[in-house]
C-alpha cells in the first residue's frame, strides 16, 4: 500500500465505527441498509478516487481512504433467519464513517 | 421469391429490432456518438474493447482456482493480491478495480452480491448472469442468504458461517471454493473442469 503522510487513515483494523445517516441524492456507494449501523473495520483497502465526486466530474483526482468492514447479520436485519454467526462484509469510504468511543470486539 | 432461389431456408423467426430504445440506450448511443465525433475514441477502439469483454469467461476463474488448489505458494499470492496473481497466469485486468479472492473453509462460506448495481469480476469471469443483476437476487442475497442459497440447491448447515460480500465500489470478488475430496490425483485440467461460474460466485458448493 502506498504511504501518504499528509493524509493518514483515520481508522485502524479492529476499530468500531458508525455509518453516517445521510440521504444525499446521486451516485452514492453506501446501501441504505447500512446507514446508522455500527460496524467493525477489518481491512484498510487503500485510497481510491471518490466515486461520489467523480460521478459528477468533481475532484476526480482526489483519493480517499476505503475500508472493508463487517457487521453481524443479526444486527442488520430484524428477525434474521440464519445463524447468529452469519456476517456481511462491505467496503465503505471514510467520509461515511464516524468514530465510536468503544474500540474492539463489539 | 424468385424461382432460381434454390437453397432451403430454416423456419426460424426473423430477428427484428422493432422495440423503441429506452432512455438509457438513447443516452449511451448519444454519448458514444459524441465521443467519436469529437475524436476522443474511434469505432475501432470500441470494437476492440467489446472483443476484450467477450473474450473473458468463467474458464479463466477456474484456471486460477485449480492452480491455487495444486500450488500453495500461488494460493497465497492469489489471496494476497488477485490482480497480480491473475497476471501471472496471463489474465490481464482492463479496468481500475481490485480483484479480491475470498477463501472458503470448512467453517466459512462466502457469497457475492452487488446490491447497488452489478459489480462483478468481469476481467476474470466475463459478463455476470442475468439473475445476478436482478433486483430479487440483489435485495434478497444480503437479507436472507440461506434462503437464496437453498433456491440454488445449496443447503449449508448452521455450523458453517455465511459471509455475504457486498461489492459496492472498487473491490471485485471471486470465491475460492473448497477442493472436493477424492480429487487428489486429478490433473490441473481435470480440476478446472469441476469449477463452475456459480461456485465462484458462491451460490453453489462442490460436492465432497
Amino acid at each position: 500500500m502506498q504511504i501518504v503522510h499528509h493524509n493518514p487513515a483515520r481508522f485502524q483494523v479492529g476499530n468500531m465505527a458508525s455509518v453516517a445517516v445521510r440521504y444525499p441524492i446521486g451516485h452514492y456507494r453506501v446501501p441504505m441498509y447500512l446507514r446508522g449501523k455500527q460496524v467493525e473495520i477489518i481491512r484498510i483497502l487503500g485510497r481510491y478516487i471518490n466515486p461520489e465526486e467523480e460521478a459528477f466530474g468533481r475532484n476526480a483526482g482526489s483519493k480517499i481512504w476505503s475500508y472493508l468492514i463487517t457487521i453481524p447479520q443479526m444486527k442488520l436485519w430484524p428477525n434474521y433467519m440464519g445463524d447468529e454467526n452469519d456476517r456481511l462484509e462491505i467496503e465503505i469510504f471514510e467520509p461515511w464513517l464516524e468514530h465510536l468511543k468503544i474500540s474492539n470486539n463489539e | 421469391m424468385s424461382n432460381d432461389h434454390t437453397h432451403t431456408h430454416s423456419d426460424h423467426a426473423p430477428i427484428l429490432h422493432d422495440e423503441v430504445p429506452c432512455y438509457y440506450e438513447i443516452l449511451e448511443i448519444s454519448i458514444r456518438e459524441l465521443l467519436v465525433e469529437k475524436g476522443l475514441i474511434g469505432p475501432e477502439e470500441i470494437r476492440e474493447q467489446i472483443e476484450v469483454l467477450d473474450s473473458r469467461s468463467p474458464a479463466l476463474g477456474a484456471k486460477l482456482v485449480a492452480r491455487a488448489w495444486v500450488d500453495p505458494e500461488f494460493r497465497k499470492r492469489l489471496l494476497d493480491n488477485g490482480v497480480d496473481a491473475a497476471l501471472e497466469m496471463g489474465i490481464t485486468s482492463y479496468d481500475d478495480t481490485d480483484f479480491t479472492v475470498l477463501e472458503n473453509t470448512d467453517k466459512v462460506h462466502h457469497m457475492i452480491v452487488c446490491t447497488l448495481c452489478s459489480c462483478y469480476p468481469r476481467p476474470i469471469l466475463g459478463l455476470p448472469p442475468d439473475w445476478y443483476k436482478s433486483k430479487e437476487y440483489r435485495s434478497r442475497a444480503v437479507r436472507e442468504p440461506r434462503a437464496v442459497l437453498a433456491e440454488f440447491g445449496t443447503i449449508l448447515p448452521d455450523e458453517i458461517k455465511i459471509v455475504v460480500n457486498d461489492s459496492t465500489a472498487n473491490q471485485r470478488y471471486m470465491v475460492l471454493p473448497l477442493r472436493p475430496k477424492g480429487t487428489e490425483h486429478f490433473t490441473e485440467e481435470q480440476l478446472e473442469a469441476l469449477v463452475t461460474r456459480d461456485v465462484m460466485i458462491g451460490v453453489k458448493v462442490l460436492h465432497n
